[in-house]
């Protein structure tokens, strides 16, 4: 493989961009710019192509979020069993271990390139806490300082293949509306969780395309009931961001507190919010705390300071967002230690990726999730482009095959409108609401699951007038696939545990610590997937 | 959703066509970049640190268009808000080194 950083270019097909690389990474959050620079640490020439921007895409550039981030020895030991004890049966500690070890590792990376931290109490850099916008501001440079080629407005709307193996992708530069091609010998799969619509940060672009795209080569989704995490969000604002609601009471229109002690609040504010408004006020904030709170998490404060509210002593609406499977579990089964999904060629890095092992039944929001962002996007750029050194040289000139469906292509007349905003309003009214998603029954999960299959009859026997429509039809796609992959798999799982609140059956089958797995794009297909191994009960 | 690009205070540097998420900007010859696609604006409030002369207001509703007009973020100090509070400056990144987040985390154990 040649180490220059090269990529060729071509402009031989009429307006389409064509052009090749050893490993090509789709997805500019966190994962994708890890496995963008472990890809190319590891020899390989990179292209990153975004939907939106490297810097401000994904969910973690509006945000701060901690990382977990845990010394090695005891301490991690102990840490790793606390975290266990919480996962409801269905997380693994050696995937626990690998994330902290590689997280260790890279964060102090992090440190040594220059990011700037900032000193705790004892003077030391306090390395457990990443401020999104500046993070990921600062992952853009390391990107391109590392040599990777960055095409930012370049969704990605399907895989190309040779053979049985995944060789590159196709898209589209959504502002010169021009189509493009790249081959590739591997495929990094960093395009995030699936917000259903949901208006949360970082949703716009996390509409599920690489689930989609990666169903489409035969991969297979894990966890996907595992999707029901709703975010304390202030009403009408989209920032679902927990920490100051460590320090906030709730109460209902009439001012009635809401008792949340001892419970799990997420629970009694959805119950609430189904009979009516609720309230919120971070009155439990101590002065000083009131201070750190508005220099620490400046964006969460926005909102209600723009709406001239004074968020310590007054009280404001209260809403619950649905955030789907980026702080759910679900998404690509992961088949091997290196991120690689069973489809050769294809790898998966954080929220593309199921992080089921890690987290179990419970959200990696607030530190697991963005810990494994910075490891499984390392550990899957480096196995990408070890796979695509087998081939090195000869990605130019395969024959490739197109893997792209539903709203690209399509076998019956098309017929209706290819406006994607009904779609999308029909994926919303089945995966938002508390009653239908954070609450589960068998019967409603039924219900939707016809709809959505329904919604994804519809959209097949669309063909878009161009690849901007394409892109939107696709988002749609990506939503209805995601939706019935993880309702399938809520009605399969007969149980309580975790976010998968079936009032149904409310607790958990000692028979089902296992994973489910869904597959299948024109009939879902759900079925058990590997048993967990037993964790001490501590 | 994104309210507001002041024309008085844009320098058509297009840096916010480019850093916008959601691709909510179109560039305009000669003219400051137009907002083309508010309804696909995700809320993120983060065009307004990128740009470089504080053109930009977000407003806090994520659902739906807000009724606000430029003198009223200009008499209420709003543009540049969020990147004052963050220390972004001229659109640069700036004050995560003075982050006081770890208090909040240890405080919340």
């Amino acid at each position: 493989m040649t180490a220059a950083p090269q990529v060729t270019r071509h402009r031989n097909r009429g307006e389409t961009l064509n052009l090749a690389a050893d490993v090509l990474v789709i997805g500019g959050g966190p994962s994708g710019a890890w496995a963008a620079i472990a890809a190319t640490e590891a020899g390989a020439r990179v292209i990153l192509v975004d939907k939106g921007y490297l810097g401000t895409s994904g969910a973690t550039a509006p945000s701060n979020t901690g990382t977990w981030f845990v010394p090695p020895g005891d301490a991690r030991r102990a840490a790793i069993d606390r975290r266990l004890a919480l996962t409801h049966g269905l997380a693994d500690p050696r995937w626990a271990h690998r994330t902290l070890d590689t997280a260790w590792e890279k964060l102090h990376t992090l440190a040594d390139w220059g990011y700037p931290f900032p000193d705790d109490e004892t003077g030391k850099p306090y390395l457990a806490n990443l401020r999104g916008p500046d993070y990921m501001h600062f992952m853009r440079r390391r990107v391109r300082r590392a040599g990777v080629k960055i095409l930012d407005h370049h969704p990605a709307l399907e895989l190309l293949s040779v053979g049985d193996a995944v060789a590159g992708a196709a898209g589209v530069d959504r502002q010169r509306n021009r189509p493009w091609r790249i081959g590739a010998g591997a495929v990094v799969m960093a395009t995030g969780g699936c917000a259903f619509g949901e208006r949360i940060l970082g949703a716009t672009g996390l509409t599920g395309d690489g689930y989609l795209m990666a169903a489409e080569a035969g991969a297979v989704m894990s966890g996907m009931e595992l999707s029901a995490q709703y975010a304390f969000t202030p009403q009408p604002s989209a920032l679902n961001k927990g920490l100051p609601f460590r320090w906030a009471s709730f109460s209902r229109e009439d001012g009635t507190p809401i008792d949340t002690a001892g419970k799990d609040r997420h629970v009694e504010i959805a119950k609430a919010l189904q009979e009516g408004p609720v309230f919120a006020r971070y009155d439990k904030a101590s002065s000083e705390l009131r201070t750190w709170l508005r220099q620490g998490q400046p964006n969460c404060f926005l909102p209600l300071d723009r709406m001239g509210i004074d968020p310590f002593s007054e009280r404001w609406p209260v809403t619950l967002r649905c955030e789907g499977t980026v702080r759910g579990v679900g998404g690509i089964k992961l088949a091997g230690n290196d991120c690689s999904t069973g489809v050769a060629g294809l790898y998966a890095a954080g929220d593309a990726a199921s992080r089921e092992r890690l987290t179990g039944a419970i959200t990696g929001g607030g530190g697991p999730n963005a810990s494994w962002a910075i490891a499984s996007g390392s550990w899957a750029g480096r196995a990408a482009a070890a796979f695509a050194a087998q081939i090195a040289g000869r990605v130019d000139d395969r024959a490739v095959a197109s893997l792209g469906g539903v709203g690209l292509r399509t076998d019956t007349a098309a017929e209706g409108s290819d406006d994607a905003a009904e779609f999308v309003a029909a994926v919303r009214a089945e995966m938002l609401p508390l009653e239908r998603n954070f609450f589960r029954r068998g019967e409603t999960l039924r219900q939707s699951l016809t709809r959505l299959d329904a919604v994804w009859g519809e959209l097949r026997r669309r063909s878009p007038g161009g690849s901007i429509a394409a892109l939107k039809l696709r988002e749609a796609a990506a939503m209805t696939a995601t939706g019935r992959w993880a309702y399938a798999s809520a009605l399969a799982r007969t149980e309580s545990r975790g976010m998968h609140r079936r009032l149904d059956v409310s607790s958990a089958d000692p028979a089902l610590v296992c994973s489910f797995e869904a597959a299948g794009l024109a009939q879902v297909r759900v079925t058990r997937g590997e048993i967990r191994p037993e964790v001490p009960a501590r | 959703m994104i309210e507001i690009l002041s024309s008085g205070r844009c320098i058509a540097c297009d840096i916010c066509v480019k850093a916008c998420p959601a691709n909510v900007f179109d560039p305009m010859p000669n003219a400051p970049p137009a907002i083309a696609r508010q309804a696909d604006c995700q809320t993120c409030f983060l065009c307004e640190i990128y740009c470089p002369t504080d053109a930009l207001y977000v407003a806090p509703n994520a659902e739906g268009p807000s009724v606000i007009v430029e003198a009223e973020v200009e008499a209420a100090g709003l543009f540049g808000s969020y990147a004052r509070a963050l220390g972004w400056r001229r659109g640069k990144p700036g004050g995560a080194d003075k982050d006081p987040t770890f208090r909040l985390r240890a405080a919340s154990r």
